[in-house]
Formats: C-alpha cells, structure tokens, sequence
C-alpha cells in the first residue's frame, strides 16, 4: 500500500521532468569503447485508441517577440456591406488573407478577427518573416479571379490527375469582366445557386469558353485558388450563367461575396504593425533566462542559509515547483513573451511566499514550546488561510489583465495577456507547491521523528 | 517587541520626500509616452557601419516623414516618427540605404495608427480604474473596520505616487516610456502592496480579539514585531529575482522589470510603516 502512494507522485515527477526536456538536443560521449549518440527529445504522444489518434508535441511556444516576426492589425470598412452579411464578409476575408499568408511559406501564422465595439479588426501573426512589407502588400492586394480551362489534351492521358489539377489554362477571362454575382434558387429544385452577369467583352469571352469546353470542368479561382470547378452544361451566349453545385445558402452567398468584389470582401488598411527581427530576440530571452537562472539560485541560498533544513525542502519543492509551471506552458500550451518569461519569474519569488508563511507560523509555534509535529500540523492549518487571502488580489488583477472574455473595452494585447497568464498560472501552482507538495516532503522526511 | 511606531516621524518625512521628488519631476519633466497610446512609428535599424545621425535626419526630413527623436547607439539608429504607412517605410529603408551608403537590417519596426493610440489610452484606463475597483471591493470585504480599509487605501495610493514619480525621474534620466507594460506592473505591484498590508492587519486584528481591547498602539507594534521579519523574507525573494532581472535581463523589458522592483519595495515599505501608523491614529481619534 505505502509503495503506491510513493510510486504515484515518483512517477507524475518523472513524467514531468520528460514533458519539460529540452529540445532537440544533442549528446555524444565515449564510455571506454561504446560511443553514444542521442538526441534529446522531450515526451509527445502520437498513439492510436481504438482508431482515434491521439497527438500531442510538448514543445516550447515562443511568442512574436521571442522568435522574432510580425503582427500586423488590418482594419476593415464595413460601411458598405449589409448588416446580414457583414459576418460571412468578415469570414470570407480572413480566409483570403490566410490563404495568402500560407502562399508565403511563413510557418504557423494566425489570423483571426477581433471585435471592438463596432469595429471588425482583422490581426495577422507572422512568425519569423523576413520583409514584412511585402507581406503586407500581398495582404491587402486587390484580389484576382480568373476563370481557367482545362489545359491541351494530351494531359489528361498522361496520369490520372483529377481534372482540378488539369484547369491550368488561362481564358483571359478575369474579374473584371464580372458585372455582378448574384445568389439566386433554382425554380426546379429550390437549391441556391449563384449567378454571373458579364459585361460585353466578358460575354465575348464567356461564350467561347464554353463552346469550347461543354461537358468539361472550367475552374474559377480567387488568387490562384480553386474556388469552383462547374460542368459546362451548354455554350452560354447571352452572357447569364449559373455555378451549380451542392452549395448551401451560406457558401453561394460567400462565394457571390467573393466574385462580386474582385477584391477583398472588404477592404482592409493597416492601423497596427510591430516586428521584431530574429536576432533581438534571441538575445533578450538568453539575457532573461540567465537572470532568472541568477534571482533562482539567490533565492534558494537565501532559503538555505536562514531556514536552514527547513529551507532545503523549501527549495525542492521550489523547483518542483518550476518544473510543473513549465510543463503546464508547454502543455496548455501558452504562448512565451518576455513579459510571460517576467511573469513567471517573478511567480518563483513569490512561491517561495507560501512557504515562508508556513515555516514563520510554525516557529512561532515552536518558539511558544510546542512539539515538533504538532507545531507543523498548527503550521499549516494556520498559514492556509492567509496564503489563500493574499492570492487572491494578485489573481483579480491578473484576471482582469488576462480579459478572458475578449471584452471589447479592456486591453486585448498579447504581451499584457501573457504576462497576466504566465502570472496566474505561477500563482495558481505555487499555491499547489507550497502547500500540498512541502507537507508531503516534510512528512518524508520527518518520518523518522 | 521593538516600539516600531515611535519613528513615525521619520517615516512621514521619508515618504514625503520622495513624493515630493516625485511630484517635481512629473511637473517639471512629465512623461515620455510610448506610440502605445500615441500613435507613431517606432524604428530600430542596424547599420554595418557607423553613420552620421544628422545626415539620416535629413532623409526623413526630405522624405516628408515628420521625425519626433532620433538617436543613435553605436551602429544602431533608433528614430520615432509620426505614423508611417508601409510603403513609406519601405522608401525611407531604401532611401537610408542608399544615401548612408549601408546595408540595413531592421532590429524592430512598430506603427500605431493614431486612433489605435486613443482607444488604447481608454482601454488601459478602465482596466485600472476596474483593477484599483477590484482591489477596494475585497479589502472593505476583508476588514470590517472602516478606519482599516481606510489606511489600507491611504498605503496604496502613497504607493501609486511613489511608483508613478519614480517612473517620471526614468522617464527623464532613462528615456523610459509609458506604455501597456508600465500599466501592467503598476496594477501588478499595487496588488502585491495590498496583499502585504492584509497580513499585518490581520494580525492586529488577531491581537484585538484574543487579548481585548489593548491600547492600539501596543497591539500594533507587536503585531508588527512578529510580521516584520516574514514579510522581510518574502518580499527579500521577489526582490532577488526583479533585481536579478532588472540588472541582468532583456533590454526590452528593463524598465517594466524595475517599475516591479520599485513597486515592491515600496509596497513592502508602506504596510508597516505608512498604513500602520495612519491606522494607529486614525483609532486613537476615534476614542
């Protein structure tokens, strides 16, 4: 029985020293005649339950200012889309400027829409780019949409490539010649629909595409995307088409958004940009983690020194302490800014707090002639309360910082919010540290009292 | 049991002076705001060889682009100018280059558009006022004596005033600006601040209950003997690790790392020797 209850935490402490390892780090040594070469990895999953997969990387998440990289806040003009619209306006170009941010080849982006007050923001995060002007020029670029036909037949034999990788020849036939898309029901089938009215030369054009493409694929593509691919059913010569297809309302409406633009759904301009190149980066997070390395290491001679036995505990538990907080960032997992790495620094002095509550009561205890184990349990019984009390302020304003509700009227910046993160995260292992896990190392070693 | 409250004096005067200095400096000096809350562009551009700050003026006077500071620290120039759209930065980089004869690579660049600036000055500004909210709420929750709460709040706006002047001497001498992060660690440091005074007042408290109604003056020196030395300890290691960072840290975040330490200590500093007192007389008046 007492074997379970110690292998239980050995193994949760083993677990996290695997979640926390470092990356991809290398070791290579000579025993006497054997070599060994190994690559650290730290622990991730990747199994298959009953056919589900499971995946997960522990790894670390560095923000923006840590990796280096931009972000970039577009605003966007609603004024002239319907109201009914306006969501799938906002959604529709957040897909495009996603989309081209990809064709970019920066890895990981976000773009995600924020609301404030009757503002629609949409922000873009670009890790480790290299000329953020160009991509900010290629993001609020006009859109082009080209209508493409199937290229020379002799393709098609070569390989069985579906006919979507096939529309590769260009028409001539472009954006501009749209007059208006529109969403329309088939009077037959009731299914939406959306249709196309073309100015004359797009008649022109149109009417020859699809003389010469009838029972084929023609694609039409928004920045070299593939939005639709329709079958010609019959040459169009009066310039009125339909794109059928299995849309639901909500897509043919997107998608007559899309056409009738020619650009962006709506138009977008740059109210916010921060970058910061890879180097400056580097720099400031090696600087911060050897000054954390320097306060760790002050803290724990300090608690040695004056708590001296007692102090030792503190000091295992404060490091245990470290590694869970970091295990818990790699496994949320929470984006590190500097403030982030600050915040959570500064939660490793104040962890320390709880402990020193705790061994302050319990000398006072023994200072008025209680026994040992006694004046531990009145300790911690004691100690509790105000330990609970004094957090708590620090959780409000972290709370408050954190803004988890997105609430239009309070910062919703990421370097405030990670360091309101990584702050109440500290605060919140801390509490569990100082208190479970130093009455569970005491009682290991006291037993012997 | 050591008579703190006999140097109350002393304490007063101490407190004085640096709000004093404090408040000079923000009147005099004021503070430097960073294109958080102003709107502006930010640069940071590294040259590979030195170059003469006045010529790389003279560009971005030509260019029309209106410069607010410009500086530079060995082959680093750090210009803040107006708000700049993309296409002008793109020109300035390309004219820089060609006209200091220079390779340039872009440390950091950072634009606020001016109504951005704006609506993040409110933002920040109801995040305190709902912070400070918060922070009042809990504490008259937490003592049921007004004159308590009183003091309590008394401590924390001498703190506020203290962080607040100190930061206008490292706008001054350091160049460091106000922005969300300064915000952040006011906000933060004030929480610490409230969090240190509860525990000596509940400790007075504690003394009032158990042996009645003692003179408060000796309650509260004995509360304050007993809590002095763990609040010594505890605010010793957030000090360790601000001060590690603070010396040894990041460039970027110094000055917020120190508006922590400062806050702190000051924090620490006031739940005894600022809110204490204020209470003991606050009590004795009341008799």
């Amino acid at each position: 029985m007492k074997i379970i209850k110690y292998l239980l935490p050995l193994f949760a402490l083993f677990l996290i020293i695997w979640i926390d390892l470092p990356q991809n780090y290398k070791i290579n040594f000579t025993v006497g005649k054997a070599k060994v070469n190994y690559t650290i990895n730290p622990f991730s999953i990747d199994w298959n339950i009953f056919g589900f997969q499971i995946k997960k990387e522990f790894v670390t998440h560095l923000g923006l200012d840590l990796k280096g990289g931009s972000n970039l806040v577009f605003e966007t003009d609603t004024s002239k889309v319907k109201s009914e619209d306006l969501q799938d306006a906002l959604n529709s170009s957040r897909d495009i400027i996603e989309k081209r941010v990809n064709f970019f080849g920066v890895s990981e982006p976000i773009v995600q829409t924020v609301k404030i007050g009757n503002n629609y923001r949409i922000s873009v995060d670009l890790p480790g780019i290299g000329n953020v002007n160009d991509a900010i020029a290629l993001i609020g670029q006009t859109a082009q949409l080209t209508f493409k036909e199937e290229a020379s037949a002799e393709a098609k034999v070569a390989t069985s490539t579906p006919t979507i990788l096939r529309l590769t020849k260009d028409t001539g036939l472009t954006g501009k010649h749209i007059k208006k898309a529109s969403v329309t029901f088939d009077s037959q089938t009731g299914k939406p629909q959306v249709a196309l009215g073309f100015n004359k030369e797009g008649v022109n054009l149109f009417s020859d595409i699809t003389s010469r493409n009838v029972g084929k694929q023609v694609g039409i593509f928004i920045d070299n995307f593939i939005i639709s691919a329709p079958v010609v059913q019959q040459p169009i010569t009066d310039g009125n088409a339909v794109i059928t297809g299995n849309f639901t309302v909500d897509e043919s409406k997107k998608l007559a958004i899309a056409i009738n633009s020619g650009a962006l759904p709506l138009p977008i301009h740059l109210v916010e940009q921060r970058s910061i190149g890879p180097t400056l980066g580097a720099t400031e997070v090696r600087k911060s983690v050897y000054a954390g390395v320097v306060g760790l290491l002050m803290v724990l001679l300090f608690m040695v020194v004056y708590y001296k036995k007692l102090g030792i505990i503190a000091s295992m538990a404060l490091m245990i302490y470290g590694l869970i907080s970091f295990a818990i960032f790699r496994a949320i997992p929470v984006v590190l800014t500097l403030p982030g790495v600050a915040g959570f620094i500064l939660s490793i002095g104040m962890a320390v707090d709880s402990n020193i509550l705790i061994f302050e009561r319990i000398k006072e205890e023994l200072r008025k002639g209680k026994d040992f184990d006694i004046a531990i349990r009145l300790g911690f019984g004691r100690a509790i309360d105000a330990i609970k009390d004094a957090n708590i302020t620090t959780l409000t304003v972290a709370f408050i910082l954190f803004n988890p509700l997105n609430w239009g009227f309070l910062p919703q910046f990421g370097m405030v919010r990670g360091f309101a993160l990584t702050l109440a995260i500290g605060v919140a292992t801390s509490l569990f540290t100082g208190v479970v896990i130093t009455r569970r190392l005491i009682n290991l070693f006291y037993k012997k009292n | 049991m050591v008579n703190f409250l006999k140097y109350k004096l002393v304490y007063y005067l101490l407190s004085a002076t640096v709000i004093l200095l404090g408040l000079y400096s923000i009147m005099r000096w004021g503070f430097k705001y960073s294109i958080d809350f102003t709107g502006g562009t930010n640069l940071e551009y590294q040259t590979d060889k030195k170059t003469n700050v006045n010529d790389a003026a003279n560009i971005f006077k030509v260019n029309k682009v209106e410069v607010v500071e410009i500086s530079q620290k060995d082959k680093t120039l750090i210009i803040r100018t107006k708000a700049m759209n993309e296409t002008q930065e793109k020109l300035l980089k390309e004219s820089l280059e060609k006209n200091l004869q220079t390779k340039i690579t872009v440390l950091r660049s950072e634009t606020v558009g001016p109504v951005l600036g704006k609506e993040t000055l409110m933002k920040t500004l109801i995040a305190s006022v709902l912070a400070i909210l918060g922070i009042l709420i809990y504490m008259s929750f937490s003592f049921k004596g007004f004159n308590f709460a009183l003091s309590a709040i008394l401590a924390m706006f001498h703190d506020l005033l203290v962080v607040i002047g100190s930061y206008s001497l490292l706008s001054h001498f350091f160049g460091a600006e106000v922005d969300t992060m300064f915000v952040t660690a006011v906000l933060t440091s004030m929480s610490f601040s409230v969090h240190d005074t509860i525990i000596i007042f509940d400790k007075i408290r504690e003394y009032r209950n158990v042996e009645g109604r003692i003179e408060m003056e000796y309650g509260a020196n004995k509360a304050l003997t007993e809590t002095m030395v763990r609040s010594l300890n505890n605010s010793m290691t957030i000090i360790f690790m601000l001060l590690a960072l603070t010396l040894l840290g990041g460039s970027t975040i110094r000055f917020f790392v120190a508006t922590l330490l400062i806050g702190t200590v000051t924090g620490t500093y006031s739940s005894p020797f600022v809110a204490t007192p204020i209470l003991v007389w606050l009590e004795k008046k009341r008799k």
